[in-house]
């Protein structure tokens, strides 16, 4: 394992190596040369299985983090790698080549994120929402709860309440709730 | 059934291409009175209260909550309860917990296939007011703002039992003539379709599915 | 079948109306009955014995129905023409003149044909719902039903060559006499080859592709709803307890009253059910490939038994 990384270090100019299980480590890897580790350790070093992708959205940073989550079932290991992209041009190569079932997940990112991924088969068509007519529902500047009342409406006389004050009142109700 | 001469009667189906538009029907359906003799009436809600068929159609997580009816455990069929896989035959649509709204989609299509008298029973919280997808950008909060409903049974799930005692909280509403929601639906069928179509954008059906 | 006066045709009439509510009743009490078994089995209680009839209302008592068309609503009609034809010609209880019905010489070969009308008939209305699992149904169901005709045929033939008539009244009376006298003892032969044609005929599985009530939704009655349906269940009591009389007439010495009717015909019945909850389900294919081997073998070989019984 400490051979690879060194490799990609050297190679790649990976960073933020992180063994997070003696089974799983974690490198962060520039966007422009991500595709070519990725092919890199599927061709070469046995990562052939694309367990999944996925995107982070760290809204503070600018970012997108994806996660591709690579296997290898002769070493029984597995690596994240993570590329970040800038959340204002958000494009991406796109690894349908490397993996077929890399389009769903593509498909997908593109629906909740709004990722573009340049040359994805399919990429346009509606995959869970129908009809989706707002921004990227994934996309943390988008307020959930705002669009529910707005498309949905809410039913009358619905309240919620926060789970530790309820408690506190329903245990302790001579205190009005406080316990000391 | 189609009463298509009366031009004020038809539906647009703007949701369909022209040439879709001359595969489907643009009819206005039409609510149904009750029997004129009562005997007669009574009768017909008696047979029907003893011959529930499901509708096999699981629309979210409470779906897992009707197989057990069919068990040696509960046995729905003392009831006269039957599954029957296609909506033209069935009487009963159970909505199984939350909906979203490509479900919904789907869910008004089927009821609309279903022949009246027809009758909802909604699972769970959800259907009521959102649960615990109150917030959720996909899930439908007021079930009966898109299709009428006869009974609910709630709880996050209700167990088979629940529903059990819902089918037969039903049959007492069915005998007593006070499950109308087919022509309920029909007579406010303009603000159905316009509740449907706020949340479904892409409307590419007819108006009234036959 | 010529009638000396138009008072007798009119009272043959009423018997058959009368002989055809007792056998519908018959039919959907068994269906239940049937039901109810099976859910012993499986440790339930099941469905109450009025549950057939009271669908039949339900549907009857709908308040809408569509229609695809005319062949749509003739599909059912000819359905229940086929049912209500085929008992029309089988003498129900020998001896009886009451309940002996429209049966004539030659009423062997209107009974078969009778058969396949309906089918046809369900065919062609199913098809035009323009569902394509009724499309899908329809086919298998055709194609099974064009397998199990064959070994069915071969043993009629084989009875015909026996008894030298094709008059169903005459084949029950060379039976009368005591069981050493049934076709089952006389040619088990035939007997085997038409009891597993029968097991395609009732539907159960190994034989119920065409219906697949998991896969396929119901098969050829997909669209069918309302009283289109209650009309089809309907004839699927009547029809059922039709063709358990006419096997119970060829090969198990026929009935001299309804008592024994209905013990050897819920007897006949219990093979299917028996066969059907012992075994999984065939694909379409196989079932075709099935009865074209072994029942036509020994239909083929019935005739030869039967030929054979006569020389002898």
């Amino acid at each position: 394992m400490n051979d690879l990384m060194e490799r990609l270090q050297r190679d790649f100019g990976v960073d933020d190596i992180t063994v997070r299980k003696p089974a799983l480590t974690t490198f962060r890897v520039k966007k422009d040369s991500a595709e070519t580790l990725i092919r890199e350790l599927r061709d070469r070093e046995g990562y052939t299985h694309l367990n999944f992708m996925t995107c982070i959205d760290y809204i503070e940073d600018g970012i997108f983090t994806l996660v591709y989550m690579l296997h290898n079932y002769d070493k029984k290991l597995s690596l994240g790698v993570h590329v970040d992209i800038s959340r204002e041009n958000e494009d991406m190569v796109s690894i349908h080549t490397l993996w077929a079932q890399a389009w769903t997940y593509q498909r997908e990112l593109r629906e909740m994120y709004g990722i573009n991924f340049p040359g994805s088969p399919r990429l346009e068509e509606d995959f869970c929402l129908e009809g989706w007519d707002d921004i990227p529902p994934m996309r943390r500047e988008f307020d959930t709860k705002e669009f529910s009342e707005q498309r949905f409406g809410h039913r009358e006389g619905r309240h919620s309440e926060e789970p530790r004050d309820h408690m506190k009142v329903e245990l302790y109700p001579n205190r009005g709730g406080d316990e000391k | 059934m189609k009463n298509s001469l009366n031009t004020d009667d038809t539906l647009e189906n703007s949701g369909l291409t022209e040439e879709e538009q001359l595969l489907f029907s643009n009819a206005r359906p039409r609510a149904y009175e009750p029997y004129p003799i009562k005997a007669v009436e009574d009768f017909a809600n008696w047979a029907r209260a003893n011959s529930l068929w499901i509708l096999a159609f699981g629309t979210g997580c409470g779906a897992i909550e009707l197989r057990p009816l069919m068990t040696a455990r509960f046995d729905a069929n003392r009831f006269g309860v039957a599954g029957r896989p296609t909506p033209r035959q069935s009487s009963v649509f159970i909505i199984g917990g939350y909906a979203s709204v490509k479900t919904l989609k789907r869910i008004i299509r089927s009821y609309e296939q279903m022949q009246g008298p027809k009758f909802v029973i909604c699972l769970g919280i959800c259907p009521i007011n959102g649960g615990m997808y109150f917030d959720s950008y996909n899930t439908i909060n007021q079930f009966d703002q898109y299709i009428p409903v006869d009974l609910y049974a709630t709880g996050c799930m209700p167990r088979p039992e629940a529903l059990v005692a819902s089918i037969m909280a039903l049959q007492k509403k069915i005998k007593a003539g006070e499950c109308d929601g087919a022509n309920r639906y029909v007579e406010n069928f303009d603000w159905y379709k316009a509740n449907q179509k706020k949340v479904i954008k892409n409307w590419d059906m007819p108006d009234y599915n036959w | 079948m010529i009638f000396d006066s138009m008072n007798e045709w009119l009272s043959k009439a009423g018997y058959f109306s009368l002989t055809l509510l007792i056998v519908t009743i018959y039919g959907l009490f068994v269906g239940a009955l049937i039901e109810r078994i099976i859910a012993k089995v499986q440790g339930r209680i099941g469905i109450p014995y009025s549950q057939p009839f009271i669908n039949i209302l339900k549907n009857f008592f709908k308040r809408t129905a569509i229609s695809h068309g005319i062949m749509f609503y003739l599909g059912p009609v000819f359905r229940i023409a086929g049912g209500i034809g085929t008992l029309a010609f089988i003498p129900v209880i020998y001896g009886n003149e009451m309940f002996s019905n429209f049966s004539t010489a030659g009423d062997l070969f209107l009974v078969i044909y009778f058969m396949f009308f309906g089918q046809l008939g369900m065919a062609l209305g199913a098809g035009e719902s323009g569902h394509p699992y009724s499309a899908i149904g329809i086919a298998r169901g055709l194609s099974q039903m064009t397998a199990y005709e064959v070994p069915f045929a071969l043993a009629v033939i084989s009875i015909v060559i026996q008894y030298d008539t094709l008059s169903l009244t005459e084949i029950v009376a060379a039976q009368q006499g005591g069981w050493q006298n049934w076709t089952v003892i006389t040619n088990w032969v035939a007997t085997l080859a038409a009891m597993l044609a029968l097991l395609g005929m009732t539907g159960y599985s190994p034989f119920d592709i065409f219906l697949a009530p998991q896969e396929i939704p119901i098969g050829p009655p997909t669209e069918f709803h309302s009283a289109y349906l209650s009309l089809l269940q309907t004839n699927r009591a009547l029809f059922g307890a039709t063709k358990l009389i006419l096997f119970m007439n060829l090969f198990f010495g026929g009935a001299t009253g309804w008592g024994e009717l209905m013990i050897k015909t819920f007897l006949i019945y219990m093979v299917a059910i028996i066969v059907g909850v012992a075994f999984p389900r065939f694909r379409v294919d196989q079932a075709i490939r099935f009865f074209f081997k072994i029942p036509t073998l020994i239909g083929v070989m019935s005739i030869i038994y039967a030929q054979m019984l006569l020389t002898a």
